[in-house]
């Protein structure tokens, strides 16, 4: 028998419309875990660099976490992995829910597509009947409609559905998977949903999950959620409210916006608005939220309430979570009501909360200063509000110059030219982010964000505080219960580090202690990733109940491999590699590996250079970035450096400097 | 002897639907302490409390099973309350022919919740930790004791209603002759 996880995938070719329920092999699981492990696995496997997002060679594939379906507290989340028309590299979202957990119980881990439906359709997992449906009455439904559309029809109201909108349909490069109160939407993966003509996922199961060892599984269960109350009436002291407690970001529960609306950014990510939380506007953004949420609500097996139900005057109800509240606010100069009413219409539409308001007041930016000109915006409303809407209508059907813009800042930029290029500026691997300008360079920052394949920072940061404490006394009081840590000696670099003098940023912590801090960081989240656990009660807060010395439990006791912290840490930083291996393959090198170019006013060429050679050597690639043979074999991926080396990208002499491949090529559109 | 009254527990499992934020993590652990052996495997199609939402709506109904019925009653009942309709014996707690709550997924028999038997609190009650459930329990007196009816006769009843008396009857006989 098979414990946690099923045993089977499904394999839809929707070329063919042939569905196969096929066997995995656990050795895969010893090695690769589950959910983005494995999903790396097969992407490595099956999809050579040669292949683009939008061939009918690409897959796209669901994991259910191999945690996901047991009783552990907030595991469910469903990882999406499949090679991003913008980034061209492998790109993996994830979205919370209620979508994996059903999966498992229908009897699967993992869905994984290939080929073009030749119209648009759905499939239905319905336990063991599992059949490819016509979508062509759901075309141009919105993915939350389309998903209410979809029970109704089939009479399944506890069905999980995961649906693009219209964005995905039209293959915008920034479209999302909607499912209910979350979303997959990272690097476009609802495009190649979009152009794989499959408009939804439908899940229904009734089947049991197993565990390897109930009682001391069950007993661990009971120890994190003894630990969420613990930390509930205990809040962390000295960082802002929303790092203070688990979970998500609190933001449908949070009313004091000021740190956000004055530390970020505005506009294209442009301004700073100092002064900006007045009495006033947070009396007016109170009322706005307070009116138009109805209910806290959470993802399957979770007591933490990240998300809401919003219902606006007019609007139909949607639900929205984390910082999707404040994105189209910000872009657009506007207030809380705007951001939550064309927040809906994105959430039908289905597009990415970070980039499509960013798109949208970069090409505004392009306008202001004659890049892009009238002619460009012929019909737009002069009004700012109703710009914002006028744009996203034109980029999701991609008319005029929503074509252009449907493809995000970078291409769009290529594109446009006439120095556009440098309009495009908050971009990571072409791909936009947070809208977050700071003055000084953070080193574990900087190597987060030029080396995080996840391309998101809130998804690659978490465990180490992100700031120092200003007194020894505080620091002292942090660590005495900091049971998280890997190693004890985590503590002392927290201990020692100052706001000012000698032990401050950027030269402290060490680049050594850097490399150790941000490593860390990046294995919480890349097991995360595989047992699908959300990182709002294991790898993005202070203190999480979940850390490297209790999975190792969860895994043997749940799933029955055995696993210890050694193991474990060696197989995450075996699928972590494989990510890279399979982006390397795609031509991505150090030259890619750098954050926004303004993210930080006060840069240090040497100590980030001096970071990234240490960081490299750290995670055993060569200055390049690439995996070295050594490394690859000692993580029993012997069959990678076998391919580097056979494309040239590792010679036998493996410290020899590649030559120069690229990731620049033009997606077909 | 007559005036003597007799005192019973009465357990209650308190629900306030304004704190249910959908989790379904009683369907989970529920469906695992029921597990044979506890705890081995979970499906929250199995539990005996469902958690009847509909978020578009703001519809949220942890209902917990009671008893089986036989069949179906005469009409049905739909409530509106506070301008949400929810749906047709969404309160019911039976476990009826007319809908596939609080079934077996694979033999159809009826689920009852126990309260959890030996535990000190219901567990599903346990893992609500944001208290849309909790629990209370108190004496009262009574006039007689009930007998209550054990889970495997309710199942049995259950296939007598499906099969006939007989047809188990002889089943059983079958079984027993295989060894
Ligand atoms: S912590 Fe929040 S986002 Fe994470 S699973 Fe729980 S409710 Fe969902
Ligand atoms: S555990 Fe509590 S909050 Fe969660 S669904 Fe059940 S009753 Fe609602
Ligand atoms: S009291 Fe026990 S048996 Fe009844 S629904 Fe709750 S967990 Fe299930």
């Amino acid at each position: 028998m098979r414990y946690a996880e099923t045993g089977f995938n499904l394999e839809i070719d929707l070329t063919r419309g042939n569905i196969e329920r096929v066997a995995t092999d656990p050795r895969d699981t010893e090695l690769y875990l589950g959910g983005l492990g494995t999903n790396a696995k097969i992407l490595w496997d099956r999809v050579p660099p040669e292949i683009e997002s939008f061939s009918p060679d690409n897959l796209l594939i669901f994991a259910a976490g191999l945690l996901c379906g047991t009783p552990a507290t907030g595991c469910n989340r469903t990882i999406v992995s499949t090679i991003s028309p913008q980034t061209l590299l492998m790109v993996y979202s994830m979205m919370g829910g209620f979508w994996a957990p059903e999966l498992k119980y229908a009897g699967y881990d993992t869905v994984i597509f290939r080929g073009k439906s030749p119209t648009l359709v759905y499939l239905w997992i319905n336990n063991d009947k599992v059949e490819i449906r016509d979508a062509a009455h759901l075309q141009g439904k919105g993915a939350i409609e389309t998903a209410e559309l979809i029970k109704e029809e089939l009479k399944e109201p506890k069905a999980q559905v995961a649906a693009i909108g219209l964005a995905g349909e039209n293959r915008v490069y920034y479209a999302s998977i909607e499912q209910g109160r979350s979303s997959a939407s990272r690097g476009g993966i609802g495009a190649v949903m979009g152009d794989k003509g499959l408009k939804a996922i439908v899940v229904r199961g009734t089947k049991d999950v197993n565990i390897a060892r109930p009682a001391e599984y069950l007993e661990l269960c009971n120890e994190v959620l003894e630990h969420i109350k613990a930390r509930d009436g205990n809040p962390i002291p000295g960082v802002m409210p929303i790092l203070a407690g688990l979970g998500s970001p609190q933001e449908m529960a949070v009313h004091d916006e000021k740190w956000h609306t004055e530390n970020f950014m505005w506009g294209n990510s442009r301004t700073r608005i100092r002064d900006f939380w007045t009495e006033e506007i947070a009396k007016a953004w109170m009322e706005t939220l307070e009116s138009a949420r109805t209910r806290l609500i959470s993802c399957y097996n979770c007591p933490m309430k990240c998300g809401a139900t919003l219902s606006l005057p007019g609007l139909p109800t949607y639900m929205m979570k984390c910082f999707s509240k404040l994105t189209y606010t910000l872009a657009a100069y506007s207030d809380l009501d705007f951001g939550l009413k064309i927040a809906q219409r994105a959430t039908e539409y289905g597009v990415d909360g970070y980039s499509a308001p960013q798109v949208m007041a970069f090409a505004l930016e392009l306008y202001e200063n004659g890049i892009l000109t009238d002619k460009d915006f012929e019909g737009m409303p002069s009004d700012n509000e109703g710009r914002f809407y006028w744009l996203l209508d034109r980029i999701v059907r991609r008319e005029g110059i929503g074509d252009v813009l449907a493809n995000g800042t970078y291409w769009a930029a290529q594109e446009i030219g006439n120095g556009a290029e440098s309009y495009a500026h908050n971009n990571i691997k072409k791909h936009e982010q947070l809208p977050l300008k700071l003055s000084m360079l953070n080193p574990m920052y900087f190597l987060m964000y030029a080396t995080g394949e996840k391309i998101n920072i809130t998804q690659i940061e978490g465990n180490f505080p992100q700031a120092p404490f200003p007194t020894r006394e505080e620091r002292e009081e942090f660590v005495k219960d900091w049971i998280q840590v890997p190693d004890e000696k985590f503590k002392q670099y927290f201990l020692d580090w100052e706001l000012r003098g000698e032990n401050s940023i950027p030269y402290y912590p060490t680049v050594e202690m850097c490399c150790e801090i941000v490593d860390w960081q990046e294995m919480m989240h890349y097991i995360d990733d595989a047992l699908g656990m959300c990182a709002g009660l294991s790898s993005f807060p202070l203190k999480p109940p979940y850390h490297i010395h209790n999975y190792p439990k969860f895994i043997s006791s749940g799933a029955g491999i055995d696993m210890d912290e050694a193991k474990l840490t060696q197989a995450a930083k075996r699928y972590r590699t494989l990510v890279r291996a399979i982006n390397i393959r795609r031509g991505m090198r150090r030259k890619d590996d750098k954050p926004p170019e303004d993210h930080w006013k006060k840069r240090f060429p040497e100590l980030e250079a001096e970071l990234l050679d240490k960081y490299y050597k750290f995670k055993g690639w060569n200055n390049q970035g690439i995996p070295t043979r050594e490394s690859l074999h000692d993580l029993g991926l012997d069959y990678v450096s076998k391919d580097f080396i056979q494309r040239g990208i590792l010679t036998d002499g493996e410290d020899t400097p590649s030559k120069e491949t690229s990731a620049e090529k033009k997606n077909e559109v | 002897m007559k005036d003597e009254k007799k005192t019973k527990i009465i357990k209650t499992i308190k629900i306030d639907v304004d704190k249910c934020n959908g989790c379904r993590a009683c369907e989970v652990i529920c469906s695992a302490f029921h597990a044979a052996p506890k705890y081995s495997s979970n499906n929250p199609a199995r539990s005996r409390i469902r958690v009847i939402h509909d978020p578009l709506k703001d519809v949220y109904v942890p209902i917990y099973a009671g008893e089986y019925a036989v069949a179906e009653c005469a009409g049905r009942d739909k409530y509106t309350i506070d301008g949400k309709e929810y749906d047709e014996c969404a309160f019911c707690r039976a476990s009826c022919p007319s809908r596939d709550l609080f079934k077996e997924p694979d033999s159809d028999l009826p689920l009852k919740c126990d309260m959890c038997e030996d535990e000190e609190e219901p567990l599903c009650v346990k893992w609500c930790i944001t208290d849309a459930l909790t629990y209370e329990e108190r004496e009262e007196e009574v006039e007689e004791e009930e007998e209550e009816q054990e889970e495997m006769e309710i199942g049995l009843e259950a296939l007598a209603d499906k099969y006939g008396l007989d047809k188990i009857m002889d089943t059983v006989a079958r079984m027993s002759m295989k060894g």
